[in-house]
């Protein structure tokens, strides 16, 4: 679901304290300025229920005063969705050889190196993520940051 | 006079701005942040401050005041206790769709977030029981959130806002500035006009109906004057079945031959079962609460559902519905009214007739009838002669919350919108001396009656001391059954008789307490007595309790069980249901 808000002080607790009070599950929820000549914030937020629940909470988030556009994505047509993470792995020897290798398969960037850690940079869809976070279990993943998800609809049509 | 001391202050612009939204009167209660907006009312005689007793009472006060005139109301707090007090005024006006504004103090900006003497997260606190809120933390921009606030309370579905003002902003100078109108928000903009086409749809759902009723609620009363008018218009027009919500009370003549009555947990039998046996059912500004609808599932489980609402959330949150119109009531039903006419359709007069045969019959089971015998006083019929002796009386009737509530809804006559003043949504023990309040001082010349329990009048006696100041004639008529009735009530029936703290011990001599503050008390316990002591009330100019002794053990009836469904009404005390109080019901509230 994505959210354009204005940005002033309190909208991001006005859209969770909306979520927590009318018990409704945030699975990610990630939030940045996105137009700062008009002072606009895009919220990305993944919820889950039934189309009931669902066609509620849009409901719900249009009816809060600061709030401009809710856009229910997955039921609007064909949309992308992408995840950053950065992930932390310590190792030597022929491990770390291996997280590098699976690295460029993922085509994850290394941005911090010493000679026994490196940190990756992946993009992609959540399932990427999770899948490039797994395989770093084994091989010394010690630290990992997510940003949730961004979406955003295919095509030539803004939020 | 030095240019220094001329000059406006953040205060001073406040009070400016009130006076520019055409503000009369402010309910409030003064305190160390607000002392300058005291200092800028003391100042000037165009605002009228009404002191109360308490920042709840001050919130249902302007909640009286709004109902009664249709304008904001309009409360004054200081920071911190100021402010949690009147939380629970706010939700209040916020489960009802009351436009309040309610401006609180705040510790200087620089303060804020230092645990400071009489600091509270006052936007924090209040953001979930608030429409919106606002912290002004930049005096120029005062005068603008204050027309906002307005803007944001009225229009729509009506709420409450809160607009906190710290301390230094009060006190900052600022030149005043001309407000523009009218008030364009960002993004706030409310859809007033109803779909055309589904206008057209609705109307054609109507026409076909063959067992129709219109649910009709408290959105008709918050569109005004005019919205009541097109209801009346519309119904007349059908010839079709109406009833009301306990918010919806008066948007439509509780005398007319088309009315069922309340409908709901203690509605009457032919509003429920219409509402069960009902083929199109035309909702309008009503939220199928779950005092109405019972259980879910079985909720008017054969009809077409059409609903009206400004609010798009209202609509689909418990109940799917078959025709969705958001738009304000009176703007929807005027467009409604205009198809109507022109294409004038065909309503099938034979299936009414049909429908109406079955509702007399429903009718014929005298839902409401109770026996006064002996020499205790029945609460109905206390109501009862009490409507006996208002009814051609300019009249306003407050509640508080419980049985009393309920049989005030079944056994008073409401005619008019804006005449019934009770806390629906939220329940609040406490909503009606104080809602009393605020409507006397609007009507200083109407009957304003608080119909209460001896229990919830407790809850805000300390207006006792407003009413006395003001010298209001508010008239307390207490249905004193000694004990919080409603609680007893489910106790008896759910909870195997065991009356837990449900008993109300070492109650005050209500004529004593009455006297205290220079008001009138009377007590009457016999129904021979009753019309005496009602007539006497009414003659007495001040302030007046009555304490009517009632029947302890009386039971609100009829009754749809928590869980149940419309047609699983009790009836009486002897009427057990077919089904006993399921698991799920017991849960429910």
């Amino acid at each position: 679901m994505s959210v354009l808000v204005d940005n002033e002080p309190g909208i991001l607790a006005r859209v969770v304290g909306l979520f927590s009070g009318r018990g409704y599950n945030i699975e990610s929820l990630t939030v940045a300025e996105t137009d700062a000549r008009q002072n606009l914030s895009r919220i990305t937020i993944v919820t889950k229920g039934t189309p009931m629940i669902i066609e509620q909470i849009k409901a719900q988030l249009e009816r809060l005063v600061p709030v401009h556009r809710v856009r229910d994505l997955t039921v609007e047509g064909p949309h992308i969705e992408r995840e950053l993470a950065l992930v932390k792995v310590r190792g030597i020897g022929e491990k770390r050889v291996e997280a590098l290798r699976l690295a460029d398969v993922f085509r994850a960037k290394v941005i911090d190196a010493k000679t026994d850690s490196f940190v990756f940079e992946v993009t992609g869809t959540s399932d990427k993520v999770q899948t490039f976070v797994g395989l770093m279990e084994g091989l010394g993943l010690i630290d990992v940051g997510r940003t949730g998800i961004v979406a955003m609809s295919r095509g030539g049509e803004a939020l | 006079m030095t240019a220094e001391e001329s000059a406006t202050t953040g205060a001073d612009l406040l009070v400016k701005a009130l006076i520019d939204e055409e503000v009369e009167v402010v309910f409030g209660y003064p305190g160390g942040a607000v002392l300058p907006i005291y200092d800028s009312l003391f100042k000037q005689n165009q605002l009228r401050h009404i002191l109360v007793r308490h920042e709840q009472a001050a919130v249902h006060a302007a909640e009286g005041y709004a109902r009664s005139t249709g304008k904001v109301g309009v409360v004054l707090v200081t920071s911190g206790p100021g402010a949690t007090n009147a939380v629970t005024g706010l939700t209040d006006a916020l489960m009802d769709s009351i436009p309040i504004v309610c401006l609180t103090g705040q510790v200087p900006t620089h303060l804020i977030g230092n645990d400071a003497f009489q600091e509270a997260d006052t936007t924090g606190i209040t953001r979930p029981c608030t429409k919106h809120n606002y912290l002004v933390k930049d005096v120029t921009k005062l005068q603008r959130t204050v027309y906002e606030a307005f803007y944001v309370a009225r229009s729509g579905r009506p709420g409450p806002v809160v607009i906190d003002l710290p301390k230094d902003i009060l006190m900052a100078k600022e030149p005043y500035v001309a407000p523009q109108k009218p008030v364009q928000h960002r993004s706030y903009r409310p859809q007033v006009k109803g779909d055309a086409q589904k206008i057209e749809q609705a109307v054609e759902m109507i026409a076909n109906a063959k067992r129709p009723i219109f649910y009709t609620g408290g959105g008709v009363i918050n569109s005004g004057p005019e919205a009541s008018r097109l209801l009346a218009e519309l119904v007349h027009l059908t010839g079709y079945p109406i009833t009301n919500t306990l918010m919806g009370l008066g948007a439509f003549p509780a005398s007319d031959k088309q009315f069922l009555g309340m409908l709901g947990m203690h509605g009457t039998y032919e509003a429920n079962l219409a509402m069960y046996n009902c083929d199109v059912m035309i909702n309008i500004g009503a939220r199928f609460d779950d005092r109405i609808t019972g259980k879910l599932t079985e909720f008017s489980p054969g009809s077409k559902k059409i609903h009206i609402d400004i609010d798009p959330s209202s609509i689909n949150k418990s109940i799917r519905v078959d025709l969705p119109i958001v738009g304000d009531v009176a703007n929807v039903l005027g467009d409604l009214l205009a198809v109507w006419k022109k294409r004038k359709p065909r309503i099938d007069h034979k299936a009414l007739k049909a429908w109406w045969e079955q509702i007399a019959v429903w009718q014929g089971r005298q839902c409401l009838a109770y026996r006064q015998e002996g020499e205790i006083i029945k609460p109905q019929y206390a109501l009862e002669r009490l409507y006996h002796h208002i009814k051609d009386r300019d009249h306003y009737i407050t509640t508080e919350v419980g049985q009393h509530q309920m049989w005030a809804a079944q056994f008073l006559k409401f005619e008019q919108p804006g005449r019934w003043m009770t806390s629906g949504g939220l329940g609040t023990m406490g909503y009606g001396f104080p809602s009393a309040v605020g409507v006397q001082i609007a009507h200083p010349d109407s009957l304003v009656i608080d119909v209460a329990g001896e229990a919830s009048i407790m809850m805000n006696i300390q207006e006792m001391s407003t009413v006395a100041q003001y010298r209001l004639p508010v008239k307390i008529f207490i249905l004193n059954n000694q004990y919080m009735g409603m609680v007893r009530q489910w106790q008896e029936l759910l909870h195997g008789g065991r009356y837990s703290e449900s008993y109300m011990e070492s109650l005050p001599d209500f004529v004593k307490l009455a006297e205290a503050f220079g008001a009138s008390g009377l007590r009457v316990s016999k129904p021979s007595e009753l019309d005496g002591v009602i007539e006497e009330m009414i003659r007495i100019k001040g302030p007046v309790i009555v304490d009517v002794a009632v029947d302890k053990a009386e039971n609100c009836f009829p009754m749809i069980p928590s869980g149940a469904a419309h047609c699983d009404m009790l009836l009486g005390p002897n009427d057990k249901s077919s089904r006993p109080v399921s698991e799920e019901g017991m849960v429910l509230v």
